[in-house]
């Protein structure tokens, strides 16, 4: 049981510089999720704490012992899912799991028994002798992670652990990635760029773009309170939409934004609730069984053409049709400030 | 209206017309004269004549009694063998060497492959200074090694990082991860480079010719000198041929068990 404190790091390539100054307390047992799209600096930050790549500077500590510099991924008490899986090919499921506990040099009953507990945990017991070529995709994906569990690792780390499954699996595979967490509660620190997955799967979620963390906070902080403009567009699905609107009430240059499910028609809101109201032309309507989605601009905005998105659920029955101008409103509470230069939120 | 197919439409002619000086070439260079020195192997036909007389076994029965023969397959099998031990050991440690990024990596690649494109009589000039015939073994080992560490370094490239970096993650050390990961996943590239080798090894002419000329009082012949000196100098054809196609079936024997070692491992080597 370990947790992480990271300080000031950086990791430069020549010009690159991939992670810009991170500094970051990752707690006792939580399961962090680093998220960002490509080239943010997600995967390098998880990489150095691995011991695979070592920080331009910068402290990286693990269990309060210091751990950048020279001490092995081995000496880091350190348990790593790659994106591929990476399964050694020639070597059956059960040798993949008892790898890391040969290479720790048990004693082979003891390999034995670990390994088959592993493998009865993740249900990939009948699979033992196969070889990876043989396993589908989930089942590759659960010999990685009984591979890494299998040696009581202080803290594990995750790349993308998810990403090279079909949709249909990867449901159930976050379910039972966060259970399992849960259940061994070590410290985990998992990277993806997939928000859906940085939501359901965090206990806590890390925003980052080119190299500098955006913002720290749990799912709902993050995506009901975004510090910038950023993490307000990159968090959220559709994004949250962004209005420069000439209000007399707010000071010149603020970007007002609210989140496609809170734009909904004036008609829905009950008279007493506090709205701002738009004038929305809606250009297309697309229709996704659950929701539908509504696309137009609103002439209060400074950019006209702006594509603006309402995400109706299907319990508004509401027709909405296409080529039409209709009063959609957003109620004041779910309203953000943001500054249109540097993009930070704005209290108002 | 619709165009009429063109050669470039029908492959199967195309693929043919493309394929035929190849199979020309290995049919009348190599084929030809292949069936012609076994053919020959059981003949009595001297250089100068034109005769052809059925021998059977004679010309084997005659070898296998002589010991100047027995003396060169046993240095044949000794250089061979010894040279592609040599050139495993060596090509995977230079390989190791080269896959790290260090000052002055490209020139040092360079001198490496020299020893292969240097033609073989300059070469083996070079090391006349040895005569023992034992610096055979470490000549051809020399010749060789450059080619099979190219091969080691293009097999060495083809394992994912992302394996490698979970054996590290796994805790294993170098020697473990060389030999329970990278070696295992390389054997089929090793089965090829040395399969290359031993053939190259055991038909070569050059390097022990040039090196000793079988001498001193023949006791550093190959079989390929062997061959060269009883059928070409000494114009008996027929013995020759007996003596150069002798390790025929045990080279077809190495052949198909590092193909089929090359292709198992591939098979289970797959991701």
């Amino acid at each position: 049981m370990a947790g992480i404190e990271i300080r000031s790091l950086r990791k430069h390539f020549g010009d690159l510089h991939a992670v810009d100054g991170v500094d970051l307390s990752i707690r006792d047992g939580e399961l962090l999720v680093l998220l960002g799209s490509s080239g943010s600096g997600k995967t390098t930050l998880l990489r150095m704490i691995a011991g695979l790549e070592r920080p331009t500077s910068g402290e990286i500590y693990i269990g309060g012992q210091r751990v950048d510099g020279d001490v092995p991924p081995r000496a880091r008490g350190i348990a790593m899912v790659f994106q591929s899986y990476a399964l050694y090919p020639h070597r059956t499921v059960f040798q993949n799991i008892a790898f890391p506990l040969e290479a720790a040099r048990l004693p082979r009953k003891q390999i034995d028994e670990k390994v088959r507990w592993a493998a009865d945990m993740f249900s990939i017991s009948r699979y033992l002798d196969r070889y990876p070529r043989q396993l589908s995709g989930g089942e590759r994906q659960r010999v990685a992670l009984c591979r890494a569990l299998v040696r009581d690792p202080k803290v594990f780390l995750l790349d993308e652990p998810l990403a090279n499954l079909d949709a249909k699996l990867r449901h159930t595979a976050r379910d039972d990635l966060k259970r399992f967490q849960r259940q061994i509660q070590t410290t985990t620190v998992y990277v993806t760029h997939d928000q859906v997955e940085a939501m359901g799967l965090g206990d806590r979620i890390v925003v980052m773009e080119r190299g500098k963390v955006r913002q720290v906070g749990t799912p709902q902080e993050v995506y009901e309170e975004p510090v910038d403009t950023f993490v307000a567009t990159f968090v959220g699905q559709p994004p949250m939409n962004l209005v420069e609107a000439s209000d007399p009430s707010l000071p010149p240059g603020t970007l007002m934004g609210f989140r496609p499910e809170q734009f909904l028609p004036r008609g829905v809101f009950g008279a007493g609730e506090d709205l701002r109201a738009f004038r929305f032309s809606v250009r297309r309507v697309e229709y996704l069984g659950s929701d539908r989605y509504v696309y137009g601009s609103v002439a209060e905005s400074s950019t006209p053409d702006a594509t603006i998105i309402a995400k109706l659920p299907g319990t508004i029955a509401l027709s909405i049709p296409e080529g039409q101008t209709q009063e959609f409103a957003v109620p004041r509470r779910a309203l953000r400030y943001f500054d249109a230069a540097t993009g930070l939120r704005r209290r108002a | 209206m619709i165009a009429r197919p063109s050669l470039a439409d029908r492959e199967d002619v195309l693929g043919g017309m493309m394929l035929a000086p190849a199979l020309a070439y290995v049919i009348l260079l190599v084929g030809v004269p292949f069936v012609f020195a076994i053919l020959l192997g059981f003949s009595n036909a001297t250089a100068g004549s034109l005769s052809f007389g059925w021998a059977g076994l004679d010309n084997y029965r005659a070898i296998l009694s002589d010991p100047i023969f027995l003396r060169a397959l046993r240095n044949s099998v000794v250089v061979t063998i010894g040279s592609q031990v040599l050139v495993v050991v060596l090509a995977t440690a230079a390989a190791q060497v080269f896959r790290a990024t260090f000052r002055g990596k490209s020139f040092a690649r360079f001198v490496l492959l020299l020893p292969w494109a240097v033609p073989v009589s300059l070469a083996a000039i070079a090391w006349t200074w040895i005569f023992d015939s034992t610096f055979s073994v470490i000549k051809q080992a020399w010749r060789i090694f450059p080619f099979a560490t190219v091969i080691v370094l293009a097999g060495l490239s083809s394992i994912p990082q992302e394996v490698v970096e979970a054996a590290i993650v796994d805790g294993a050390g170098f020697w473990r991860r060389l030999f329970r990961v990278e070696l295992p996943l390389l054997l089929p590239v090793l089965a090829v480079a040395v399969l290359f080798g031993v053939v190259y090894t055991a038909t070569d002419l050059g390097v022990v010719y040039i090196l000793t000329g079988g001498g001193p009082a023949n006791t550093t012949h190959v079989l390929p000198t062997l061959a060269f000196q009883r059928g070409i100098l000494g114009a008996d054809l027929g013995q020759g041929a007996a003596i150069a196609v002798f390790l025929l079936p045990f080279l077809i024997v190495v052949a198909i068990a590092m193909l089929r070692l090359a292709h198992r491992t591939e098979v289970g080597g797959a991701r």
